[in-house]
């Protein structure tokens, strides 16, 4: 499961959120073209991936003989979607509670005889 | 822009779900649930290589003027519940129908610690309109992509709820 905190930690840190937007503006990156856009050393960009591929924000996948990088945004959309989520519930109602516990229910009852 | 690497773009998503790998798989495929969660449209699936695959507007779509096909595609890889390779076009215009078809590749891999993840691979190449939607944030006009619907499935599988409901 992605833990949180390597989320904020990841992101908290100018050079990584710059290879995140590198990321964004054209995926499937190697480390040597993504090495070339930061005044770093090689060792110091892999470290950066390293932590954001431990924080669930990059995937990299095999093709040939390269190793591309991918930005994903899913944990990031995890955690707005977690505010979001946080902030409404305090509006509410026990109402919509017994609804969404019924709701739950249903589901797992249907996928029990599924 | 560095040049070279074809012109492919594609794009990852992963997400991690304490669910099992079927219920994961009947979230994607099953018309009884995959119209529950993210845009809420119901999608059929012809399980089988070669097999049709579509997504029918509902009715705020159609009220919106899309028409009854939305998205449509091929099967071309099935594995269940671990790996689904398929065929995809959006029917939102004619401009998106024009860029023709991509390829998405879902795939579920349990894990030793009661949990699966859950990976699309979308390769978009040749269809800049539909790799830029995706890419968007949630917005009122419908962006979010595969992460919002991805983050949404999690909602359901996990709690029963989700974000639209």
């Amino acid at each position: 499961m992605i833990d949180e905190d390597l989320v904020f930690k990841a992101l908290a840190d100018t050079s990584r959120r710059f290879l995140l937007d590198l990321l964004r503006e054209r995926d499937g990156q190697t480390l040597g073209e993504l090495e070339w856009e930061l005044e770093m050393t090689r060792f110091g960009v892999m470290k950066h991936l390293k932590v954001l591929e431990e924080a669930g924000l990059v995937i990299t996948r095999k093709e040939g003989r390269e190793k591309l990088h991918f930005l994903n945004a899913v944990p990031i959309r995890q955690i707005h979607d977690r505010w979001i989520d946080k902030y409404k519930e305090h509006q509410v109602s026990a109402l919509v509670d017994l609804k969404q516990s019924l709701e739950k229910q249903k589901w797992s009852k249907a996928k029990k005889t599924a | 822009m560095v040049e070279g690497k074809k012109d492919s773009v594609t794009h990852v998503h992963r997400i991690y779900i304490r669910a099992s790998a079927q219920a994961i798989w009947d979230a994607i495929t099953d018309p009884e649930w995959n119209g529950k969660y993210g845009y809420q449209a119901v999608q059929e699936y012809e399980l089988k290589p070669g097999g049709k695959y579509r997504a029918i507007a509902n009715e705020g779509m159609k009220q919106y003027g899309l028409p009854e096909t939305i998205i449509d595609g091929e099967i071309l890889e099935v594995k269940p519940p671990f790996k689904l390779v398929q065929s995809y076009r959006w029917h939102f215009s004619p401009e998106h129908v024009a860029e023709g078809f991509t390829k998405l590749t879902y795939e579920i891999t349990p894990t030793s610690a009661g949990f699966c993840s859950l990976t699309i691979t979308h390769d978009a190449t040749g269809a800049p309109l539909m790799s830029a939607a995706t890419q968007t944030p949630f917005n009122e006009q419908g962006g979010g992509g595969w992460d919002w619907i991805l983050s949404d499935l999690k909602s359901l599988l996990e709690t029963g709820k989700t974000m639209g409901a």
